[in-house]
């Protein structure tokens, strides 16, 4: 299904540790940094030769165009047009004249070129801090023609690096639940993208009701919930080769799955006569453990990091609340106190925080707790949203929103979103139809 | 047993100021919610001619009303007269939850009415549970009144 990865790095000059721009993302950026990036450097050769085989005219442009979108969605960086440009390509990779890139305000400047090398795409970039008049780091990649919008997003994810000091998050996917129809009735279908939204797929089929995907951290593997002749269980999906199987062998519905973060393990809730509790099976062993024994519903259990702890929601006290426990179900404490119901706690890649949904007055929240309760944050409000999903780098959570209808229940839609940690930059993350439940690969390449 | 008689009198008297009092401070209130749950018949179908085919609950409830257990015990005499018949009882939540907790809510509600059939002489092996969560909808409206037609336990026919 998805392409091989084959990217090969090279580093062609050592990074140099004085760079001196530096952009802090822990404060809601107000300020982004403005940076050129300047198209890609492409010899007629070459561009003749991908225009043949990837039907795009300037490779190379286009590459550029990819690192453009990215930084900007980030909220971090500040594009400029590059009809402001004084400088070529071609040149201003060798050597920018700086005061050429100071005069239209760039702080930061990305050039590289692209070439044609025995049937593969060897692509180079440089970025420069133009203030300091240094180059900041130098990579060149080789891969097949057709990665190029991968090669895109690992330019991202090492500028990102180099200028924020953390992780990008952009050389990743997107696995979600495609909707379609009336809302009494509506078709949904397993579908993942990249995280710009393109190269869409369509997973399944729309025959059977299919709900709440998830990727495991460690590899293409995605559980989810389909109703597959009327029967609600959870499955384990390879989307390299489509083989599908149902998890486990349990006489009733089992549902909210996800991985352990080793990948072994699936941790799912269980419904058997009113009652829900939680389970985990070992993929390998398929040795199944009950984990909480509780007349009460307990569901949407996410691992810690570390995988030593579960957080998990349960209307033990009455209501809807969030939990932690040990990974062996002992130990169980309430962590959710403030006013309203707490749903879906997802545990941070980082291991600092838990993001949750929260239903208080009729409105729904997206927000962020520390592991023990305190320092909670709300984020967004809305008439309706759940379900986030975080960023591999622990910066950026993506959820799904749906409209309130009108009186005579038109008007009915659901679509991602995403929005940073610090509460800033929350945007539309656009799929070709309605979309919910959307889970965040880590990284693909490092 | 006197005394059972006040005391049902008492109950009925206090459901009913209950009943009035909801209708006087909910404005959704035109007939056809008490307190939240449904009351109204736009989305019932019939199993048979005077057995309703479903029951409604209260938010974040799995608790039968007293309408609800009323239309069971029509329900499992049905089924006891047509004993080669077996049901699915299908369990439903509103949109105001999220995905994962409706999905045991729906579980919970279909199990509350799949037990009231059993203690009035359904076997168990003749009813299957299926929860949609929030999944199906019978009213696509959000405002009260629709969410009350969506939490819900519809018993359907499995042959």
């Amino acid at each position: 299904m998805i392409k091989k990865i084959t990217l090969f790095i090279f580093i062609l000059f050592p990074l140099n540790a004085w760079g001196l721009i530096k952009v802090d993302i822990t404060r809601g950026n107000l300020d982004p940094l403005p940076l050129a990036v300047s198209p890609l450097a492409i010899d007629n050769d070459s561009r003749t030769k991908f225009q043949k085989i990837l039907n795009k005219k300037d490779i190379g442009s286009e590459i550029s165009k990819i690192v453009e979108k990215n930084l900007k969605t980030s909220g971090l960086f500040n594009p400029l047009d590059r009809e402001a440009f004084l400088q070529k390509p071609d040149i201003a990779n060798l050597k920018p004249r700086f005061e050429d890139w100071k005069l239209i305000k760039a702080q930061a400047l990305i050039t590289g070129k692209v070439n044609f090398i025995d049937e593969k795409l060897r692509v180079e970039f440089r970025l420069w801090d133009i203030l300091a008049g240094r180059e900041m780091m130098a990579l060149a990649f080789t891969t097949v023609p057709t990665n190029w919008r991968r090669v895109g997003h690992i330019i991202s994810d090492k500028v990102y690096e180099r200028l924020t000091g953390e992780k990008g998050y952009f050389d990743t996917r997107i696995i979600y639940v495609a909707e379609e129809g009336p809302k009494t009735q509506r078709v949904k279908k397993l579908a993942v993208m990249d995280q710009d939204g393109f190269n869409n797929k369509f997973l399944t089929l729309g025959n059977e009701l299919v709900l709440t995907p998830r990727f495991n951290k460690t590899s293409q593997m995605v559980t989810y919930l389909s109703y597959f002749r009327n029967l609600p269980r959870v499955y384990l999906l390879d989307i390299e080769t489509g083989t599908q199987e149902v998890v486990g062998d349990f006489p009733g519905m089992t549902f909210a799955p996800r991985f352990s973060p080793d990948g072994k393990k699936i941790i799912m809730s269980f419904a058997k006569d009113g009652n829900s509790d939680i389970f985990t099976m070992d993929l390998e062993s398929r040795v199944v453990d009950r984990i909480t024994n509780h007349p009460s519903i307990d569901t949407s259990p996410s691992y810690s990091p570390d995988g030593k702890f579960i957080s998990f929601n349960s209307d033990r006290s009455g209501y809807q609340q969030i939990y932690v426990m040990e990974s062996n179900g002992k130990n169980v404490k309430r962590i959710s106190f403030g006013k309203g119901l707490y749903g879906t706690p997802v545990w941070s890649p980082r291991g600092d925080l838990i993001a949750f949904t929260k239903l208080h007055k009729g409105k729904f929240y997206i927000g962020v707790m520390r592991t023990d309760g305190s320092g909670e944050r709300l984020l967004t409000e809305n008439f309706y949203q759940e379900a986030p999903s975080w960023s591999p780098n622990g910066r950026v959570l993506i959820f799904y929103r749906e409209t309130k209808t009108d009186d005579k229940g038109k008007g009915f839609s659901a679509k991602l979103w995403s929005i940073d940690l610090t509460g800033y930059n929350e945007r539309e993350v656009k799929t070709p139809t309605d979309a919910s439940d959307p889970s965040w690969s880590s990284l693909l390449s490092n | 047993m006197e005394f059972n008689k006040i005391l049902k009198n008492a109950l009925l008297v206090i459901v009913a100021f209950l009943a009035l009092s909801a209708c006087a401070t909910k404005k959704a209130g035109t007939g056809q919610m008490q307190g939240d749950v449904y009351t109204g018949t736009d989305t019932v179908e019939y199993l048979a001619s005077g057995v309703p085919d479903r029951v409604f609950f209260a938010t974040n409830e799995s608790v039968l009303t007293t309408a609800s257990r009323e239309t069971l015990r029509k329900q499992a005499a049905w089924l006891r007269k047509n004993s080669k018949i077996n049901i699915v009882l299908e369990g439903h939540a509103d949109e105001r939850g999220t995905r994962e907790y409706n999905l045991a809510l729906g579980e919970r509600r279909a199990n509350a009415a799949k037990d009231y059939l059993m203690t009035y002489g359904v076997s168990s092996d003749r009813i299957s549970v299926l929860s949609y969560g929030k999944e199906r909808p019978v009213d696509s409206g959000s405002n009260p009144l629709s969410w009350s037609k969506n939490r819900r336990s519809v018993t359907v026919k499995a042959n």
